[in-house]
């Protein structure tokens, strides 16, 4: 049959590069469209994160703690916004993914699945930016938090590669909680709490132990928390728990093993879905 | 091989199940298919039909990529499942009866552009066929209606679209019209027809326990039980099997413990399959010879089971299927479930 040998057929379609790209944006389309259309995520994802942070300021406030940590808090709360959007919608999206139906639909598509991945984090990303941008200029408003940058340039760097980083992580563990949940918000669940403390997200790391510090630093926003705090604070090169260089280094490490990570779990993943066959099912 | 659109070679698969806390270490086997050979040629509609369980998701599975063999060979396309899944790839789609793929949030119009992307069609050429096949289907006017909006019926008209709309080489059905109403039914089997006589070069794999559907619809029927293929030819010719038997339908009050192997065990009858109904009960008969049916009255009558609608028909589908089977699929169905 001719027809088997080519896509001639089909003279609209494109592979390749072209086709990775237009994945990722389609599916990056109902993160940054779609979930702007529930208006109640304006009360979920920025009036009950804000509320933390209000708490968490009354409480430096009340002992006394020097005027930064308002800032830091108010950072921190955006910051969280970005976490909650990794565990909930990065890490445990291909298992909703599988429940609805729409994994198999993605392997057995010409597509890349890496694609897909990417494609979710960015739409995941830009999504949040939005929340967290609201949270910092409304924190900022309500708490007069002065920022001075030393280094646009650095703390651009910073935030980028920490996003890159913690999506990357967000790709990888999107595989692994398939891999290893029956019920995926059971990890979510157990990784939320845990990670609000070991990163600092309303404190400077460096109060924590040097080694339990160290081993927070394996989620991205530790770093990048610290060293954006450094860049904006005056006080901040004071309670850095790393230098600004060094925590920069490690992010890109972070990006590189994450992706890295990613690459391979998906693969791995994707074997097991096709030898098992049990991966694609959804269990309702 | 020569170049089908889809062959299979003595295909087969296996599924180890874990065991129950206890058993972890124990895996059982179920054996899902086993020695399937199908042949489906260009521009054919083929059928498999078959009750829940009989292999017909498992067989689509491994055609579309998505589940390795456990044995032999199949080639879509003209390429292996396992060696080239990257080819045959962008050369077929798949809807499933049922399934709710895709994003609530977003429109119809959108859900189906988001697909399309995964297969690299233009959005300019993506929104001109999302439009013409959500018309044929006869739900343009949802275009802008969010998805978590649609009634299943709809839904599943949009899951069709989404399985035409890249425009394949080899279409997979699975159950397409499972849970539809039969209005609904109706306008999908219409549009799959449509679909298919417009291009010669499209082929089309529907699986269904709907007999009239693959009576109705499909060039060629391959019945599937239990893993295996028992029968494969155009639906005229399966029923043609039965042509010199007498096909007998029969309404009656409750059977008082007559069984099916008590009306088979008499001579000239074949077959006999019974199902209860809201009254009572129905009797499908395939006798050798129509004289048989006074023995089957008379067992009837000794049993005081009495006769409320008798009628002699032509064989269906369904009637292939008892004799290939010795049950009806819905008897095939509900001892699957029981087990």
């Amino acid at each position: 049959m001719s027809s088997h040998s080519s896509l001639a057929q089909h003279p609209g379609k494109v592979s390749g590069w072209r086709l990775f790209l237009k994945t990722v944006l389609a599916r990056a389309y109902p993160r940054v469209i779609g979930q702007q259309r529930e208006k109640s995520w304006m009360f979920f994802d920025i009036v009950l994160p804000l509320g933390g942070v209000i708490a968490y300021v009354l409480v430096y406030k009340a002992i006394g703690a020097p005027a930064e940590y308002v800032g830091f808090v108010v950072m921190g709360g955006a910051m969280t916004a970005f976490w909650m959007n990794v565990l909930w919608s990065m890490s445990s999206q291909l298992y909703w993914e599988k429940e609805q139906g729409n994994l198999a639909l993605y392997i057995m598509s010409p597509n890349s699945m890496m694609a897909v991945l990417l494609g979710m984090a960015l739409g995941g990303m830009v999504a949040t930016l939005l929340r967290a941008i609201a949270i910092v200029l409304l924190g900022s408003l309500m708490f007069q938090v002065q920022y001075i940058v030393t280094s646009f340039f650095q703390l651009l760097a910073v935030f980028t590669l920490a996003m890159a980083a913690l999506y990357g992580m967000g790709m990888m563990t999107a595989s692994l909680f398939l891999l290893l949940s029956r019920e995926a918000w059971h990890l979510s669940n157990l990784a939320q709490e845990p990670i609000y403390l070991a990163t600092g997200f309303y404190f400077p790391i460096k109060s924590l132990p040097f080694w339990v510090a160290l081993g927070a630093s394996i989620i991205p926003l530790t770093l990048g928390m610290d060293a954006m705090r450094q860049l904006v604070f005056p006080s901040g090169f004071k309670i850095g728990f790393l230098s600004v260089g060094v925590e920069i280094s490690v992010l890109m490490a972070l990006c590189v093993a994450f992706l890295v990570g990613a690459k391979l779990l998906l693969a791995h993943m994707e074997k097991l879905a096709i030898r098992e066959g049990r991966l694609t099912e959804s269990r309702r | 091989m020569a170049s089908f659109a889809i062959e299979t070679e003595n295909l087969g698969r296996i599924y180890k199940i874990r065991g129950s806390k206890k058993e972890k270490k124990i895996r059982k086997e179920l054996v899902a298919l086993q020695e399937v050979n199908l042949q489906i040629e260009q521009g054919e509609l083929f059928g498999l039909l078959g009750p829940n369980g009989a292999g017909k998701t498992t067989l689509i599975k491994i055609l579309v990529t998505l589940l390795a063999p456990s044995s032999g060979r199949a080639r879509v396309s003209g390429f292996d499942v396992v060696a080239e899944p990257q080819l045959i790839r962008p050369r077929i789609n798949m809807v499933s009866g049922g399934e709710s793929s895709g994003y609530g949030l977003l429109t119809v119009r959108e859900n189906l552009w988001m697909f399309s992307q995964f297969y690299g069609l233009s959005s300019k050429e993506a929104n001109r066929r999302i439009e013409e096949l959500l018309t044929m289907v006869g739900i343009a006017d949802r275009i802008h209606t969010k998805s978590s909006d649609l009634s299943t019926g709809l839904r599943q008209k949009m899951n069709i679209v989404r399985g035409f709309l890249t425009d394949p080489e080899v279409l997979f059905l699975d159950e397409p019209t499972l849970g539809l109403d039969v209005g609904a039914s109706r306008d999908v089997r219409r549009f799959i027809r449509q679909w298919l006589e417009a291009d010669s070069s499209r082929t089309l794999l529907l699986t269904t326990h709907y007999m009239v559907e693959a009576d109705e619809l499909c060039d060629r029927v391959a019945i599937i039980n239990q893993g295996r293929v028992l029968a494969c030819d155009r639906p005229s010719g399966l029923k043609q099997r039965l042509q010199r038997d007498a096909i007998f339908e029969i309404e009656t009050s409750p059977l008082n413990g007559l069984s099916a192997e008590a009306l088979e065990s008499l001579p000239e009858v074949r077959k006999a399959s019974l199902s209860e109904t809201e009254n009572g009960a129905k009797l499908d008969l395939i006798l050798i010879e129509e004289a048989a049916l006074a023995a089957v009255i008379n067992v009837l009558s000794q049993r005081e089971v009495r006769i409320m609608k008798f009628n002699k028909r032509e064989p269906t589908l369904e009637d292939v299927f008892v004799d290939l089977v010795g049950r009806s699929m819905e008897e095939v169905e509900k001892v699957e479930e029981d087990e």
